[in-house]
């Protein structure tokens, strides 16, 4: 299912500092962050980052503090300027936009939700939904009836009228929410935008946010230091450290072939066999011989298929797509998946945490 | 022989000293000194002052013409300055005569119910009202009330001239660190600066029979605190919204109107209530040059020792400030509330 490709991100560097363009020829020259900071005096926040997201996807952006993921999505919207490198949105060049056409494209193409909410205090939450169009000049009624409906739709029917502050965090970034989809635009940016909720919350709202992709197919692009959340929403994963890709794909991918020992670490910790699905460990149809216990759809996870074999390893399984057959499973191959690829870092005994 | 001759002899510029020789101003020191026959005091070692040296070396300047050099500065500039201030500031002269004329004309059985009424819709509360309406009606009581009105209407025309100044200054200083770092010592000199010392030179830049020189001096001093919290209160603004706002194509005029101002609305408010305050601090001073109103009365009271007459009017002056206050604060309260809207 090939899609087109709505972000594209090239060769992007973003230095911070008093010169950041004459410090670009020392990163060309494979000078790294580190010995960048401590000889120059310059932050690398960005190295050379290509990315590109498909329109109607997921693409999820993961790292840990200081990766430079939040970094990332601002250039998207160009809330910071890129020290070099390419944006490119539905393949037009946003570098040459002018100051009025970057607010066009915040306000036409970019929605974006706050880790921290960023509401109006000062105005109701339905004053606060219908932001985008207020800035934009829309009809106000118009715009108050989409507020309404996407208020509705995001769980908050009725709450218009109160202020933010009577809200609690989980209600507040619903309203983020509702204010993006208000915007009206075909891409997301969502910034952190669940990390500052508590767990249960959390759940729910990625759950909110699944339900409405599902619908809507926006383009949507994630920050989180989540992996769990970024597993559950990332159609494609990016995995950043110090500033640079380390390795990106299909989550599952990812997780079945680690590229390094930095992502070998990062995925030990989780539940294999909720995250990895039937499609990723199946045989092709035919090679494998013997009693078959049952069907498997090729989205579900192993959990389901484990409960389902009720822990039996020699049944195998055939794999439907849309109820047509299009492969085996073995339950051993099952087990082999379980199995989580020690980081060869932590083999020989260094492991950094 | 004075004490530098010495030195002056020493480095050779005994010839130049003397070039000046006769044409020095004599200090009331040299003068006595000559009529009692005596050298001036030589003994001990005297610090190197201006004066000192020009004992020794007439050439040099003493100290008395430095500030007759400020003075005369001042006069040859003075009448430049005036072609070009005095249209600019005619208009601070016929708003504050405006005033004056309006407040005290209108009979103080229209005045005062327009004043508490005024009071009810900035503070909506019903104990700073009372306040109000009793104190004009005690200032009525004891004959104070024309002078109490007058000064009241000049510090409600230079509040609203710092205003209309202070606030689009403290936005362009909250935007422009440039701007910022160049206003602040002069905003620091302005409120530091006695406030005698402004009269001075406005004394010999406009009449005294204008009211726009005591305009000047009060807006001046008052003018500081509005201009501070404005850039401060947008400085403090929160980022994340500032962004958010960025973020979904505001352009810088909508931030300002939607999101900075009405964020910062509090810390302007609370300026508002600190330039009311120094505004009615400044009238007193100002009726030094022909202020009208409470100060007045309180000058008298110096002037001719006066002692009740100018106690009664510090009372005045006092409920008027305490009524001020609490208007401008309750206003501000209810702009918190506004904003948090059950609290934070």
């Amino acid at each position: 299912m090939a899609k087109d490709i709505k972000i594209a991100v090239r060769g992007l560097h973003k230095i911070f500092g008093a010169r950041p363009q004459a410090m670009m020829t020392h990163v060309n020259n494979g000078v790294g962050k580190a010995d960048l900071l401590e000889h120059h005096g310059h932050v690398l926040g960005l190295q050379d980052i290509n990315v590109e997201m498909r329109a109607g996807e997921t693409t999820v952006i993961m790292g840990l503090s200081g990766s430079g993921k939040s970094t990332l999505i601002r250039h998207l919207n160009r809330l910071i300027e890129p020290t070099v490198g390419e944006i490119a949105v539905d393949g037009e060049d946003v570098m040459k936009l002018g100051p009025a056409a970057v607010r066009e494209l915040r306000r036409k193409t970019m929605s974006m939700v706050f880790q921290k909410f960023a509401l109006l205090p000062h105005e109701t939450v339905l004053a606060n939904t219908m932001l985008a169009p207020a800035i934009g000049g829309t009809d106000r009624d118009k715009a108050r009836k989409d507020a309404e409906y996407w208020l509705d739709r995001v769980g908050l029917g009725g709450q218009g009228v109160q202020y933010p502050s009577q809200l609690s965090g989980g209600m507040q970034q619903r309203v983020g929410i509702a204010r993006a989809l208000t915007a009206n635009t075909e891409v997301m940016l969502m910034d952190e935008a669940y990390s500052a909720l508590d767990p249960l919350i959390r759940t729910d709202m990625q759950d909110l946010l699944l339900d409405l992709q599902r619908e809507l197919h926006k383009t949507v692009v994630f920050i989180t230091h989540d992996l769990d959340e970024s597993l559950k929403l990332a159609d494609h994963l990016v995995i950043l450290k110090d500033g640079a890709v380390v390795q990106q794909g299909e989550p599952q991918e990812i997780l079945l072939n680690p590229a390094d020992p930095y992502i070998e670490d990062f995925v030990s910790d989780i539940n294999r066999a909720r995250v990895l699905r039937v499609r990723s460990i199946m045989s092709p149809r035919g090679s494998v011989t013997g009693e078959f216990l049952g069907e498997v759809d090729e989205n579900d996870n192993l959990e389901t298929l484990i409960a389902r074999s009720g822990g039996d390893t020699t049944k195998n399984f055939k794999v439907l797509r849309d109820g047509a057959v299009v492969g085996d499973l073995e339950m051993t191959n099952l087990v082999k998946a379980l199995v989580p690829r020690v980081s060869s870092t932590a083999e020989m005994g260094e492991r950094v945490l | 022989m004075a004490f530098y001759d010495g030195i002056f002899d020493a480095l050779g510029l005994r010839s130049w000293c003397d070039q000046g020789e006769g044409e020095g101003v004599l200090s009331m020191a040299e003068l006595l000194a000559r009529t009692n026959q005596t050298e001036a005091d030589t003994s001990g070692f005297p610090f190197p002052s201006l004066d000192n040296l020009a004992d020794a070396c007439p050439a040099i300047i003493q100290t008395r013409d430095l500030t007759t050099g400020l003075e005369n500065g001042f006069l040859a500039i003075k009448d430049t300055m005036k072609i070009v201030l005095d249209p600019i500031t005619q208009p601070l002269s016929w708003m504050l005569d405006g005033a004056l004329v309006l407040f005290t004309t209108l009979p103080w059985w229209m005045m005062i119910p327009v004043l508490v009424a005024l009071t009810w819709w900035a503070s909506r509360s019903r104990t700073v009202t009372a306040l109000v309406a009793f104190t004009f009606l005690f200032l009525a009581f004891i004959d104070h009330y024309t002078f109490a009105i007058q000064t009241l209407s000049i510090v409600a025309v230079c509040t609203f001239i710092s205003v209309l100044f202070g606030v689009p200054i403290g936005i362009a200083m909250s935007k422009k660190d440039r701007l910022q770092r160049a206003l602040l010592p002069l905003l620091d000199l302005l409120q530091t600066l006695p406030s005698f010392v402004y009269l001075i030179p406005l004394i010999f830049l406009f009449s005294v029979t204008e009211s726009k020189l005591y305009g000047i001096a009060i807006i001046l001093y008052a003018i500081v605190p509005i201009i501070r919290l404005t850039d401060l209160g947008i400085r403090l603004v929160d980022r994340d919204v500032v962004e958010a706002a960025d973020a979904f194509g505001m352009t810088g005029r909508q931030k300002l109107v939607k999101v900075e101002l009405p964020l910062a609305l509090p810390n302007i408010m609370a300026g508002l209530n600190q330039t009311i305050m120094m505004s009615l601090a400044m009238v007193v001073i100002a009726s030094l040059v022909s202020a009208p109103g409470l100060g007045v009365l309180v000058l008298r009271g110096i002037r001719n020792l006066e002692l009740g007459v100018g106690l009664v009017a510090g009372l005045g002056i006092v409920l008027l400030a305490v009524i001020l206050d609490r208007v401008s604060k309750a206003a501000l309260n209810r702009v918190n509330t506004g904003q948090s809207a059950g609290g934070h």
